[in-house]
């Protein structure tokens, strides 16, 4: 975070030097598109708070089941719905793990928490398209069940 | 009403909705606003660098330049610069919305917008690296090499069926 500020920093002193004007520009561009995202963004936070706080118990619960098949259905739509900072999510993957949870389970559940993002449709949308934005989630979420799968061959899971 | 302020209402909604959760539920407050704070912080501090950098990038870098590395004729190497962009920074994908907005604004092309959020989504290196400490080496790398083979190839079908003009 800091390595950012110090990159932005010394960009910004570099373009004062070579163009004044330009760079009085580009800072207003950035102010303008902060005011304007800034609601979407508190609408993002507010719901991704509400949805973490109901679905951990949630996580844990249904994905040790027994059924491979079905855990991977509930790995990914938790995953879809919810969604949290790598550095919280892999922790979680690990007690997963270790509770006994499949790993093509844990997988799916990943790969759709970081790629997929109902949460973030708002936000999203603003810069990417009603279009972009469903064809990616959907897309990702298409991605993110097949590497589950090949994880679940890699790892014996899934017999073929 | 003012646009301005109507942006406004489903935030006061959402939050008043929430208020009302957390009366219920007291034993929920704290972790609730743990989680707040974190992406507040991450919002004030983050976004902010990231709009600005992105106001410069739009007036000092070329469309020419964009398009040559990441355009329709880069090929493959394009979509590897695109994968390395995606994997260099940290931040939460919504962070690289703004970013890939500009990169397509500026001429690149489909595939290599989408190979480079999906990259920023799920293999940044510094997530990487959380995963190889609690998941291990071997599901790290099945599953990053499982990621990059399928986002190249959906990428490429994207562009291809999906974004007819």
């Amino acid at each position: 975070m800091i390595g950012l500020y110090i990159v932005t920093a010394v960009l910004v002193l570099v373009s004062l030097i070579a163009d004044r004007q330009k760079t009085v520009k580009g800072i207003r561009i950035g102010v303008k598109k902060f005011r304007k995202i800034l609601p979407n963004y508190l609408k993002l936070l507010i719901l991704i708070a509400i949805v973490l706080f109901f679905t951990e118990g949630l996580i844990v619960r249904y994905l040790g089941q027994e059924n491979g098949l079905l855990g991977i259905m509930a790995g990914m739509l938790l995953g879809s719905a919810t969604m949290m900072p790598g550095f919280i999510a892999y922790p979680l993957a690990g007690v997963l793990v270790e509770r006994g949870v499949l790993y093509m389970v844990v997988a799916g559940f990943v790969t759709t928490l970081m790629m997929v993002g109902v949460l973030t449709y708002p936000v999203e949308k603003e810069y990417m398209g009603a279009k972009g934005t469903i064809i990616r989630n959907g897309v990702s979420f298409v991605i993110a069940a097949v590497i589950a799968l090949a994880m679940g061959v890699f790892y014996g899971e899934v017999i073929l | 009403m003012n646009k301005k302020i109507k942006q406004w209402v489903p935030v006061i909604a959402l939050a008043l909705i929430s208020a009302v959760l957390l009366y219920l539920q007291p034993e929920a407050r704290t972790p609730f606003g743990t989680t707040v704070l974190d992406y507040t912080m991450e919002l004030i501090v983050v976004l902010p660098a990231v709009l600005l950098l992105m106001g410069l990038l739009s007036l000092f870098i070329s469309n020419q330049f964009i398009s040559a590395h990441l355009g329709s004729e880069s090929g493959l190497k394009g979509m590897a610069v695109a994968f390395l962009l995606g994997t260099l920074p940290t931040g939460p994908v919504y962070m690289a919305f703004p970013i890939a907005r500009t990169l397509r604004d500026k001429g690149a092309r489909v595939a290599n917008i989408y190979i480079f959020l999906s990259a920023w989504a799920c293999i940044k290196i510094p997530q990487e690296l959380v995963e190889l400490r609690f998941l291990g080496a071997e599901f790290m790398i099945y599953r990053l090499v499982f990621t990059v083979i399928m986002v190249s190839l959906l990428s490429l079908f994207v562009e291809k069926f999906a974004h007819k003009p």
